[in-house]
């Protein structure tokens, strides 16, 4: 069996979310990168979970980035993947980067490919679903449990007020969160293996993007809190409904 | 044309379909062209009221094989569709089937895709849809370049506009590809308001304690009609389902209310919710972040305080 996770590499959680060249690029100035947090904490981990049920699985990692994207991937190898390739591009468009990893994903013809649920950064929660239209494979999004049996897999996936569970036959992309898998942390051998994984660097291929992004701007910060007395809940529903008009 | 998806849950149109719907309409004004929705599978309601969230149009697709979740089958028939009627924007609600289904729809068509848009296109000089990035905490213009262009639009993020018309209704008849997946298994949460479509949300943190107190958040909520959410801890404990979990980890949403409740504020949990139009924070500690992020504070004991305001509310509702 052949898996593929999909990395990205996003700002820390408590980065400082500011904007520069009249706010047209993302300051990167001082943030700390990290694995996005839905790829590592589920779909790499659950990827590692099916490789230790099945030792000949192989888990390849990729990722669509310039080289400031390695140290990450080299922290996700640590945890566990066999080898990584990363496509030597910054581009932000969903399209152009689905477009290099479904290429990738033909060459290496893999039986399960995982995202996570979307990226902190951007929040698009396309890469999934663009794969599997391009690849011509069902997609299964929000999945937050997984079984395999042979070719198929059962999946428990989110929907609009519940759960379903649904068979799909391999291959097939699958988009994970919350429940999927039990967050990990590498370990030092983890650390050490992961320096001699092998890394390929590829150039992307032709793929024109399909949209750009013209600025950025940031909310406009709230007033200011108004106190009511604890004591008195009626001044808060009347401030619900006669001035925040909410209730 | 623009092309409006509505999606279901259940045989009911979701309410974040019928506000894409609305989204559409205006959309359709903007630009000068027709509307029409695009309805898959069987669904209860009376398709020709579409028309009062601004449907000319409703193309429908009847088959039960359609009712549930299958983004290669949907997003095969919905570029089919879209491609009939020449549609040159499909929008979609950002919801989870929309999320599921918008960008593979993008890519058969070739078009660009935003989602997660939060409000209607600059069309003044190219084709410019701002959406919500870094989790809410920031707003990115995005040019789409392609002659296509889908949208997601946030949930409650555009309103329900009301028209006074009916829509005509015309049976699509495309050939139904076969089903990529096969459903096992539902488990419905009963009862509960779906925490994306709410728009009142009360949410409780680690300052309630334990599981066993969420009762008095659950008389608020029932009292109000809320949705309930809860911070990360208190789901990675299992106090409460992780559908519950509202962040920069969990979902983010962006009620007209949002109640916190014994919720410090941190900044990942603030990314999931600073959208909500309305935010009332209840904490013992005077120095909690979340005040920051606030409109309406109340510095107390949340065991006193929410069973307070849960009595104030039924009043107000007993005398209005
Ligand atoms: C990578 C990463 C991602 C994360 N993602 C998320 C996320 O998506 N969502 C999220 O919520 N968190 C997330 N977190 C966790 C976040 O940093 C906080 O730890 C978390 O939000 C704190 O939850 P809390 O406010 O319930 O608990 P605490 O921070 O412990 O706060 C409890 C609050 O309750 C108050 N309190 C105590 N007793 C009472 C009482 N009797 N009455 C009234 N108030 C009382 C206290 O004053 C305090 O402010 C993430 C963290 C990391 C590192």
């Amino acid at each position: 069996m052949k898996i593929l996770v999909c990395i990205s590499k996003t700002p820390d959680t408590t980065a400082k979310i500011a904007f520069t060249e009249g706010n047209t690029k993302f300051d990167e100035n001082g943030v700390q990168w990290i694995i996005n947090p839905f790829d590592e904490w589920y779909a790499l981990v659950k990827a590692i979970e099916l490789k230790e049920k099945d030792p000949s699985a192989i888990i390849h990692l990729v990722t669509v980035g310039a080289a400031d994207a390695e140290p990450i991937i080299r922290k996700a190898l640590a945890l566990g993947g066999d080898e990584a390739i990363r496509i030597n591009s910054n581009s932000n468009d969903s399209f152009f980067v689905a477009k290099q990893i479904a290429a990738i994903a033909k060459e290496g013809s893999y039986d399960i490919i995982f995202t996570g649920k979307e990226t902190i950064d951007y929040n698009s929660a396309s890469i999934g679903s663009m794969l599997s239209a391009i690849l011509d494979l069902p997609f299964v999004s929000l999945a937050d449990q997984l079984d395999l049996n042979g070719n198929t897999a059962t999946v428990r996936r989110e929907i609009e007020g519940g759960e379903e569970t649904c068979e799909v036959n391999l291959p097939v992309v699958i988009s994970c969160q919350k429940g999927m898998a039990e967050q990990r942390i590498p370990n030092m051998r983890g650390i050490m293996a992961a320096r001699t994984k092998p890394l390929k660097v590829l150039e992307p291929i032709e793929a024109s993007a399909t949209t750009s992004i013209k600025k950025f701007d940031t909310p406009v910060a709230k007033s200011g809190v108004k106190l009511v007395d604890p004591a008195n809940m009626d001044e808060l529903v009347r401030l619900l409904k006669e001035e925040a008009k909410v209730i | 044309m623009v092309l409006v998806y509505i999606d279901q849950a259940d045989q009911q149109i979701k309410k974040s379909s019928l506000e894409a719907m609305s989204y559409g309409a205006a959309l359709a004004k903007q630009l000068g062209c027709d509307v029409a929705a695009l309805v898959l599978g069987t669904v209860q309601d009376n398709l020709a009221e579409l028309g009062k969230n601004g449907a000319q149009k409703v193309y429908h697709l009847k088959n039960e094989s359609l009712n549930s979740l299958d983004v290669k089958l949907h997003s095969t028939l919905i570029a089919h569709a879209a491609k009939n009627v020449n549609a040159t924007v499909v929008v979609f609600a950002n919801n989870i089937n929309g999320k599921a289904i918008a960008p593979a729809v993008s890519v058969k068509l070739e078009a660009g895709l935003v989602s997660g848009a939060s409000s209607l296109p600059n069309t003044e000089n190219g084709f410019v849809v701002t959406k919500t990035v870094f989790s809410g905490k920031a707003f990115a213009s995005i040019q789409i370049e392609t002659p296509i262009k889908v949208i997601a639009i946030n949930q409650n993020s555009f309103g329900l506009v009301a028209y006074d018309s009916t829509a005509t209704v015309e049976e699509l008849n495309i050939p139904i590809p076969a089903a990529s997946i096969k459903i096992t298994k539902l488990e419905k949460v009963e009862g509960e308001i779906p925490l994306t479509e709410a728009s009142l949300v009360v949410s409780g943190g680690r300052g309630l304690k334990g599981p066993e107190n969420w009762g008095i958040l659950l008389d608020l909520a029932k009292s109000l009609g809320a949705a309930t959410a809860c911070s990360r801890p208190v789901s990675d404990t299992d106090w409460r389902p992780h559908h519950e979990h509202v962040g920069q980890t969990g979902i983010q949403i962006a009620p007209n209310l949002y109640i916190a409740i014994g919720i410090s504020g941190a900044i990942q949990h603030l990314a999931g919710v600073n959208r909500s139009k309305t935010i009332v924070v209840i904490n013992k500690d005077p120095e909690a972040p979340f005040f920051k992020a606030a409109d309406y504070g109340v510095i107390g004991d949340a065991f006193e305080v929410v069973p307070a305001l849960t009595s104030a509310i039924l009043k107000m509702k007993s005398t209005a």
